[in-house]
């Protein structure tokens, strides 16, 4: 997965991609071979969709309007969001949805809801803008990706939402390094704990690059 | 996910308080959110200073929680929801 084997003639490729992130003068920056490109998109796709709906890992439809205004394009930002019906009140049954958009009253079911109804579309289209941004800056064969301060704040956003849906889905546990060591080979699990473990890498090296 | 017992903690020093708007934003701990990453969005989020924010960071880790702003029930659902688009599980509470 993180294997680049392929580079193994230009050695400092290959070390750029095991490098994860790094500060540059013209912003962060960071190599990727087109099969770890092939994995982020798949992932931020999928997490896109399921947060946004079937299409909303597509770059919107009319020109080169912002991405994630879906809801009324032609109008401005304030006038869009007025005729925006309200959100659901009750919390989403699948548990990764439930991970991505929690409830704000622990013990208050009634406040929650009125939370919920005001804030979850926000929510969601800021994850879908996040995870379009992935997909806008990371060319899907692979290469050198380099970031504005707002398209790494995107990232850092979206690579976080796609580590909290595996962390869902592969059951992460405090107890995580021990579990990843102890995986059973045959468990289907293991090639996406190594997936998991590479994203927080690389999440982490994100991180660095931007203080 | 680990979940401390359900009784909040108040931060130590008055300067957080204000005692006319007792509603808090606490986050909590999650197996997921990398201590570096948390850190950071305390410092985006709040501009806390690094220090304040690693202290923050480490009572989430360690207590299973952590108050980390307090003010009118307006503000607190405002931090909560941005600390929800960073992914950080975070809730609004009446600090009585």
């Amino acid at each position: 997965m993180s294997d680049p084997g392929e580079y193994g003639d230009a050695p400092e490729i290959a070390e750029e991609i095991m490098a994860g992130f790094r500060r540059t003068t013209r912003g962060v920056s960071a190599r990727f071979t087109s099969g770890q490109a092939g994995i982020i998109r798949n992932l931020v796709a999928q997490v896109a969709e399921l947060v946004g709906g079937p299409g909303a890992s597509e770059p919107p439809a009319s020109g080169p309007a912002e991405p994630g205004e879906a809801a009324g394009e032609d109008l401005p930002p304030d006038v869009a969001a007025l005729l925006a019906t309200d959100g659901p009140a009750a919390p989403p049954e699948d548990p990764v949805l439930a991970r991505l958009l929690p409830d704000a009253y622990g013990d208050d079911p009634e406040a929650a809801g009125e939370f919920r109804r005001y804030t979850e579309q926000g929510l969601r289209s800021g994850k879908v803008d996040a995870a379009r941004t992935v997909l806008a800056t990371l060319p899907s064969n692979g290469g050198r990706v380099r970031l504005s301060a707002g398209d790494a704040e995107a990232w850092l956003r979206s690579l976080n939402d796609v580590r909290l849906a595996l962390g869902v889905v592969l059951g992460i546990t405090e107890d995580y390094e021990h579990e990843f060591n102890e995986v059973d080979p045959e468990d289907p699990r293991g090639a996406y704990m190594h997936v998991y473990d590479w994203l927080t890498f690389l999440q982490e090296t994100l991180v660095r690059a931007l203080r | 996910m680990s979940v401390a017992p359900a009784e909040v903690e108040r931060p130590e020093t008055g300067e957080d308080v204000v005692p006319d708007t007792p509603w808090v934003t606490i986050v909590w701990n999650d197996p997921v959110n990398l201590m570096s990453y948390v850190t950071y969005v305390f410092q985006r989020v709040f501009g806390y200073a690094k220090p304040r924010a690693e202290k923050l960071m480490l009572d989430v880790h360690h207590k299973g929680k952590a108050v980390v702003s307090s003010g009118t029930r307006e503000s607190m659902e405002r931090d909560a929801e941005i600390l929800h688009g960073y992914g950080l599980w975070a809730t609004v509470s009446h600090d009585r």
